[in-house]
């Protein structure tokens, strides 16, 4: 009888423990979870990357093209090969936002996440504060008719911004920040590739890592 | 293991306390609205629970006022967030012993 009792204290004891072990571990989880939550921005979609990318390559073509089909054949400053391309960039560029802001607000709603929220006002602060210093300079230098580093510096600017926005959305951004900046330096080493150096950072990285991103976040 | 007991800290043994701690944790500071947002829960229960954290001293309260409209802001106390780790690291401890 005794005896009894006493396995039955026993089970008692462990099965209570077991118990408050799982509350604790589901106390730990949600700890993480509200941390995650209230300090970055999740919402960021993958398939956007994707399409910056295509968007990139398209516009790289269509810039390639105008160059081996203008009377010289290489680029010069004002002429009007130059604007166009000024202006290819500029699409490129405003595309890649207006999809990437249509995806991301489309995927924070199904999150429940509010696009305008804290987190997304400081990881677009953090990202846009290098990306447009970069991008004056590079306008800056232009003007002083120094373009020979353009695509080094775009891709140099634009990683720093990336490694910088990365502690506010997911960390693996920091990844595609660190390649377009050895790209970018690469691309310094080696002038007169910039034009390749570009579709690579641009185009191909893009691709990639939005396909990494998709299927590892996207996809549920 | 009674050791790690005595750092379960009883002010952190409810969902919402400790969801306002952990936001407070990570960030500088949260207004009302965006704690209700995060927490999902009602005005009524987060306010009382604030105010068992305030009391504690884990919580401070800024009132301002942005425009016309009071904005009141919470900050974690350098004491919150030393028995907030507290805790944490019990939590652990307890989760790998048994």
């Amino acid at each position: 009888m005794l005896r009894d009792t006493k396995i039955f204290i026993y089970f008692a004891i462990q099965s209570s423990l077991k118990m408050s072990n799982k509350n604790y571990l589901k106390d730990i989880s949600e700890i993480k979870d509200l941390m995650n939550k209230s300090s970055k921005f999740i919402s960021l979609s993958g398939l956007s990357g994707i399409m910056a990318g295509v968007y990139a390559l398209i516009g790289a073509g269509y810039a390639y093209w105008l160059v081996e089909n203008s009377k010289r054949g290489y680029l010069i400053l004002d002429g009007r090969v130059f604007r166009l391309i000024l202006l290819d960039l500029f699409i490129v560029a405003a595309l890649s936002i207006l999809t990437a802001i249509y995806l991301t607000s489309k995927k924070a709603k199904k999150n429940n996440e509010n696009i305008w929220n804290e987190t997304s006002i400081r990881l677009l602060k953090n990202f846009l504060i290098p990306l447009l210093s970069g991008g004056i300079y590079i306008l800056i230098i232009l003007n002083q008719q120094r373009y020979g580093q353009t695509g080094a510096l775009m891709l140099l600017f634009y990683g720093i911004s990336l490694v910088n926005a990365s502690n506010f959305t997911f960390r693996n951004i920091k990844y595609l920040g660190y390649s377009e900046i050895l790209l970018g330096l690469l691309s310094a080493i080696i002038p007169g590739y910039g034009f390749w150096f570009w579709v690579i950072g641009f185009g191909f990285f893009h691709i990639i890592y939005g396909s990494i991103m998709y299927f590892k976040y996207d996809k549920e | 293991m009674k050791n790690i007991i005595l750092h379960i800290n009883k002010a952190f043994d409810h969902r919402v306390r400790l969801g306002i701690m952990s936001i407070l944790m990570v960030n500088e500071c949260a207004d009302f609205n965006r704690l209700k947002e995060l927490l999902g829960i009602t005005d009524g229960n987060l306010a009382s629970h604030i105010k068992a954290l305030e009391k504690l001293e884990y919580l401070l309260v800024k009132k301002q006022f942005i425009g016309r409209k009071p904005n009141t802001k919470y900050y974690a106390t350098k004491l919150g967030k030393v028995e907030f780790k507290k805790h944490i690291n019990a939590l652990e401890k307890l989760i790998r012993n048994t």
